[in-house]
């Protein structure tokens, strides 16, 4: 998953004197980990485009003053993940009025959540475990966590950022983001326990093989 | 007394999954693992439900239509074609 992961070989000198190629070579390096990153964030293809400019069109104009405290793609990252978040809260102000804070997890999911499923489904064949119809599970299992677990588990298991790396991203300490993804990976456990324990449990049964 | 247990190790298995735990909390959990079957199928289910996620994200990519109103919207037309030339380049 690391091999995502791109080693930083860009001019900070012609970024911040506004050199279009370097630019370029940017944009090329990293609209796709963005674009991802936006897609499954806000779950529209439109709206995902939108930040992936944003991001760029920001970045651009603030790259005269990027002081390299943070490396480029945490940078980036921030400015994407604040686009997507704003996106998110447009679209809640815009269907109804809603009070609650999106950068902070629901009130459900403020506990640690109490394992339900106990059931062991790893054996099932990855085969299975891939099929379109669980990838599409596992999206919407995703899009069940409040925007502030969704980041947090998108950022440190897809994008394969660190701890510190997330934290500087979303501006919040090392321990929230652990906390955050303790949370987030203890609900998709749950709900894909749910999925996939249904099915190793009708293999395990006669009946089920004919099935 | 080991519900109690499972119970107080909860906040700490994706720590423990990630390597992060100091050595002496990671010997607890290692120890309550070995004789507990419910917190082993948690674990092993929790690090399933990672490698899954992690498997089929699939790699980073821009559809092509999507990338070339990118580079417009940034007045980058002049770049657009680098990577279709590279791309013909090889063929």
């Amino acid at each position: 998953m690391n091999q995502e992961k791109r080693v930083e070989e860009f001019s900070l000198e012609a970024l911040r004197a506004g050199n279009k190629a370097e630019f370029a070579r940017l944009v090329e390096a990293y609209s796709g980990v963005i674009y991802r990153l936006a897609l499954k964030v806000v779950e529209d293809p439109q709206d995902a485009e939108d930040v992936l400019q944003e991001t760029f069109i920001k970045a651009y104009r603030a790259l005269p003053n990027f002081d390299g405290r943070s490396s480029l793609s945490t940078w980036l990252y921030r400015i994407a993940t604040n686009e997507a978040l704003m996106t998110l809260r447009r679209r809640k102000s815009a269907s109804v009025a809603n009070t609650i804070s999106i950068e902070e997890p629901s009130p459900n999911e403020d506990n640690e959540q109490e394992p339900i499923q106990i059931v062991d489904w790893c054996c099932l064949p990855e085969t299975e475990m891939m099929s379109a119809e669980a990838r599409a599970y596992m999206e919407k299992a995703i899009e069940t966590l409040s925007p502030a677990l969704r980041t947090v588990f998108l950022l440190r298991d897809i994008e394969g950022l660190s701890t510190q790396e997330t934290a500087e991203v979303l501006n919040v300490s090392e321990v929230v983001v652990k906390t955050r993804l303790s949370r987030a990976r203890m609900r998709l456990r749950e709900l894909l326990s749910e999925y996939f324990g249904e099915r190793a449990a009708r293999r395990s049964t006669p009946e089920g093989e004919n099935s | 007394m080991s519900h109690q247990n499972c119970r107080h190790l909860l906040g700490s298995l994706s720590d423990y999954v990630d390597g992060e735990l100091a050595d002496e909390v990671c010997a607890e959990i290692d120890r309550h693992l070995e004789e507990c079957e419910n917190c082993r199928i948690v674990v092993d289910s929790l690090r399933k439900t990672i490698y899954l996620y992690k498997v089929t994200s699939g790699p980073p990519s821009v559809p092509e239509e999507v990338r070339q109103r990118l580079y417009l919207s940034l007045d980058l037309e002049e770049f657009i074609e680098r990577k279709a030339n590279s791309e013909m380049g090889k063929a």
